[in-house]
């Protein structure tokens, strides 16, 4: 396991010249305080492990684990030490490694979603219409009041009343589909759905699919697409992400689209790295490579064809919180602030912190609910302060991991977490 | 560690804030130089009181304390090398009050330096030292090191900010010295004696920091010379034209190739030196004296000078500056970072003296630094895993040690003696003069506790070892 880890990761490790400029960026330093929770701590318990000088399960699994992946610490970095994919290959190496000690119960339930769940696109919308229909009965209303999921789980207390409204699936756009541009063709896109977008949002990726039309695309939504990966990566489930990699780059490249638009900034920055996830395999890198460099997300295709034909105005202020991996890996800062300033009345106000992790990492505000708490209450301190009436996202985790703060915080009647295609929709006249 | 003196420390620090597992102990075992060393337990500290407790305990135990902030030293400072217990100091950062009135700051060890840096510029104030690990490191560090970085020149290091503070000494007790006045002349000067002791004397818990008018304007510019001689000639000539520019920043051939084929801006590649000069104060002041360098530099032969219009022309200027580090450690993954320091008018003849040390060793030796103070900093860029070129490194960097004291010059301007330095103390200061040093540890400290195996050469030991 030694050698897995070493041949992958350990050359990098010793990019790492420890000059702790990454220790301010990183929020699990912030809010735990100790050096194992900073970047330039994992990184040297990565090298430890490498030369065996302490064990994968007992001494480097936690802090790894503890790891929000935002990658901040990249952008900080004035070395560019790779911390991403040192990561991804320290969870691969503890994922394989003898286990001494028992891997606790949540395990179970996060390769159960990786495994079984995220890829299937037929039984993500299964549970998408599962919750709908749980929404719409009342059940959740009931289920809220008796206060049973609280005492179960106050992580999943929190996620179930974040999850947005689900509509019915007949509204749902069907892969296969082409939609055209409303007007003159000016780029045809192919449109990632996503997994949990796809099924718990689909509000959101048919409002993101009007607007592109409305903006001048040509929309294909490639049949057989999946799931990105992202979430698999993340757990050291490599082998499964490879595979899913595999089955979006052939459902996409069959298609002659320009580029291929997401809306989530995760799966973004997933799609974006399909290069790198396969630069070994000779048969896939150069097809990966070039799925990579054709992925966009939707702001800056929005933000390319604007300015878009807004019919209402938008009463308030906005704020933005970035999306780590739309930050930090697309590195696409820009285009969302400039398109929520081109809505006509939107008083735009930065936030303090905007840059930092929200918490929601993946399933992270689910696998390690206080500490994700902790950061994301010091989140909404900031967010006060704008005055916000709006704060806006890019992707479907810190969306919700948004709503939960705001309800935490009380605010729900003065504060609404949205994405940034709901905020364009609206403005624009589509719902 | 011993059970008697681990319950002891259990009575003064709850559990969560002592870590005896390895993971957290390797985690506190670097900092920004490249030694290792594994402590026993690390201590996370919240007050003065509890360190003095601790400190106390270590004595009745003998235990080694290495005090720490967030480890950016460059010298080895915080690194245990005895083993025993690191004292992590970032939790102490509740106090940063700006006390406008008599412009000055008093705050916690555990602040990091820039936070001090912006709360005074909000009050209009100025803290001038500015290392460039200023967004990291803690102002405790900052003190134990006398940091500086590029407004060294015109506005000293941190020695000269610091007029009073709270400290643990070595056997536990807490004291003050100095005060809130810039004028104190009562007794022997602790403060500046603590200061730059490199943790060896105390423990601050709060300093009180002088602070000045913040300038209000200021404009850079930039020179290319062909010749190095001739960047050393114009350094020159602007000092003693009168003109104090708040940084003088020089770089060598070896920086701009590095720094172009990393992230090409259109240096000029023949050319064997840059200067990057700043002036601040009043605008019409800046104006004519920033004029007045240019010319100084073009008439001293440089090939191209550029006084910045707009703040992004200044942010262009700086880039290439900023871009050395990331840009040299493409070379590889060790870096030993000097900061041999001469009187500047002696830059010339240690930038050839380096120049020959690059090609006695075939080193990967660049140089850049604060030439208007005369701190330069040679990098030896290497791979710790190569044994034999380590082997020349060890050499190459006596060589640079024997030349900065041969041209008058001093072992560290900035990161400290630390590990990697302490065998060359008595070429600098003679055996009599290190034995002066000695004595006062050794009053201060008796059972030498506090971070034992800095400053002062083990017996026997005359030179540097990197590898064994």
């Amino acid at each position: 396991m030694a050698n897995n880890l070493y041949s992958d990761a350990y050359d990098w490790t010793n990019q790492c010249v420890k000059c702790g400029y990454c220790l301010p960026a990183c929020p699990t330093y912030e809010s735990m305080g100790v050096e194992s929770a900073s970047p330039r701590g994992r990184i040297n318990l990565v090298k430890m492990a490498a030369e065996g000088k302490i064990d994968f399960q007992k001494d480097l699994a936690e802090p790894i684990d503890l790891c929000l992946g935002c990658r901040a610490c990249e952008t900080a970095c004035p070395v560019g030490v790779p911390y991403g994919h040192i990561l991804e290959a320290a969870k691969e190496a503890i994922e394989n490694s003898p286990s001494t000690i028992q891997k606790n119960k949540m395990n179970k339930i996060k390769k159960l979603a990786l495994v079984h769940l995220f890829p299937y696109p037929k039984r993500m919308n299964r549970i998408g219409s599962a919750v709908q229909f749980y929404q719409k009965t009342g059940l959740s209303k009931l289920i809220r009041s008796l206060n049973v999921l609280q005492k179960v789980s106050p992580a999943l207390a929190h996620l179930e009343q974040a999850l947005p409204a689900i509509e019915t699936s007949s509204k749902r756009i069907r892969t296969g589909t082409i939609m055209p541009a409303k007007g003159e063709t000016k780029l045809k896109v192919a449109f990632f759905a996503g997994c949990i977008m796809d099924s718990m949002m689909s509000r959101i990726n048919r409002l993101t699919i009007e607007l592109l039309t409305l903006a001048g695309c040509e929309v294909i939504l490639p049949e057989n697409q999946n799931c990105c990966g992202a979430l698999h990566s993340h757990q050291g489930e490599t082998k499964q992400a490879k595979a899913l990699a595999k089955r979006n780059i052939q459902a996409f490249m069959q298609s002659d689209a320009d580029v291929i638009v997401n809306n989530a900034g995760g799966c973004g920055a997933s799609l974006l790295e399909y290069g790198h996830l396969l630069a070994d395999d000779h048969e896939w890198a150069g097809a990966a490579r070039a799925f990579s460099e054709k992925s966009k997300d939707i702001s800056q295709i929005l933000h390319q064809l604007g300015p878009l034909p807004f019919t209402e105005e938008w009463q308030g202020i906005v704020s933005y919180q970035d999306s780590c991996h739309l930050r930090n890996v697309q590195k696409v800062q820009k285009e969302p602030r400039l398109l929520l300033q081109s809505i006509p009345g939107v008083s735009y106000v930065e936030m303090e912190g905007f840059d930092r992790c929200c918490a929601s990492g993946g399933i992270y505000n689910l696998l390690h609910f206080d500490e994700s708490m902790k950061i994301l209450d010091e989140k909404m301190k900031n967010l006060k302060d704008t005055k916000a009436t709006t704060v806006v996202t890019v992707n479907p985790g810190c969306q919700m991991q948004m709503s939960i703060g705001i309800q935490r915080e009380g605010a729900a009647n003065q504060i609404k977490s949205m994405h940034l295609v709901e905020i364009l929709a609206k403005a624009c006249g589509l719902d | 560690m011993e059970k008697e003196a681990l319950d002891d420390l259990r009575q003064v620090i709850p559990d969560d804030r002592m870590f005896l597992d390895l993971a957290e102990r390797y985690c506190y075992s670097y900092d920004a130089s490249f030694g290792e060393y594994l402590p026993e337990i690390v201590i996370q500290p919240k007050n003065a009181k509890e360190i003095s407790e601790v400190i106390k305990l270590a004595n009745t135990h003998k235990i080694p304390v290495y005090p720490r902030g967030s480890g950016t030293s460059l010298s080895g400072g915080p690194l245990p090398v005895k083993g025993g217990m690191v004292l992590d100091m970032t939790l102490l950062r509740d106090k940063l009050i700006i006390d406008r009135e008599n412009m000055l700051a008093i705050v916690s060890p555990g602040v990091i330096t820039a936070n001090i840096h912006k709360k005074a510029e909000e009050a209009g104030l100025f803290y001038p030292p500015d290392p460039s690990s200023s967004n990291v490191a803690t102002i405790g560090g900052n003190l134990l090191e006398n940091s500086s970085g590029p407004k060294g020149l015109k506005y000293g290091t941190t020695k000269e900010y610091v007029i009073g503070m709270e400290v643990v000494t070595p056997t536990g007790e807490i004291i003050r010295t100095g005060g809130k006045t810039v004028k104190n002349v009562t007794g022997y000067d602790l403060t500046r004696l603590i200061v730059g002791s490199e943790g060896t004397l105390g423990i601050v818990t709060e300093a009180i920091i002088r602070l000045i008018p913040k300038p209000q304007s200021k404009q850079t510019f930039v020179a290319h010379f062909n010749h190095l001689i001739d960047s050393g000639h114009a350094i020159t000539s602007i000092l003693s034209s009168g003109i104090l520019p708040s940084a003088l920043e020089l770089m060598d051939n070896a920086c701009i190739r590095a720094v172009e084929s990393y992230r090409p801006s259109g240096l000029p590649l023949q050319a064997e030196a840059i200067l990057i000069i700043e002036i601040d104060g009043h605008p019409l002041a800046i104006e004519e004296e920033i004029n007045k360098c240019a010319d100084i530099c073009t008439a001293e032969g440089a090939s191209y000078v550029k006084i910045a219009e707009t703040e992004e022309e200044r942010q262009t200027i700086w880039s290439a500056r900023k871009s050395v580090s990331p840009a040299i450690t493409q070379m590889g993954p060790t870096k030993i970072s000097e900061d041999a320091t001469v009187p500047r008018s002696q830059i010339p003849a240690m930038m050839e003296r380096l120049n020959t040390i690059r090609e006695k060793y075939g080193l990967n030796l660049v140089v850049f630094g604060h030439a208007g103070d005369g701190n330069l900093h040679p990098n030896i860029i290497t791979d710790k895993r190569n044994i034999t070129e380590m082997k020349k490194v060890e050499l190459a960097v006596s060589e640079i040690f024997e030349a900065a004291i041969e041209l008058g010059g001093t072992l560290s301007g900035e990161h400290g003696i630390g590990t990697l330095k302490s065998p060359y103390m008595e070429m600098e200061l003679g055996i009599t003069g290190v034995n002066m040093m000695k004595k006062i540890k050794e009053a201060w400290d008796p059972n030498n506790i506090l971070n034992p195996g800095k400053i002062f050469p083990d017996k026997g030991q005359t030179r540097v070892v990197l590898v064994t």
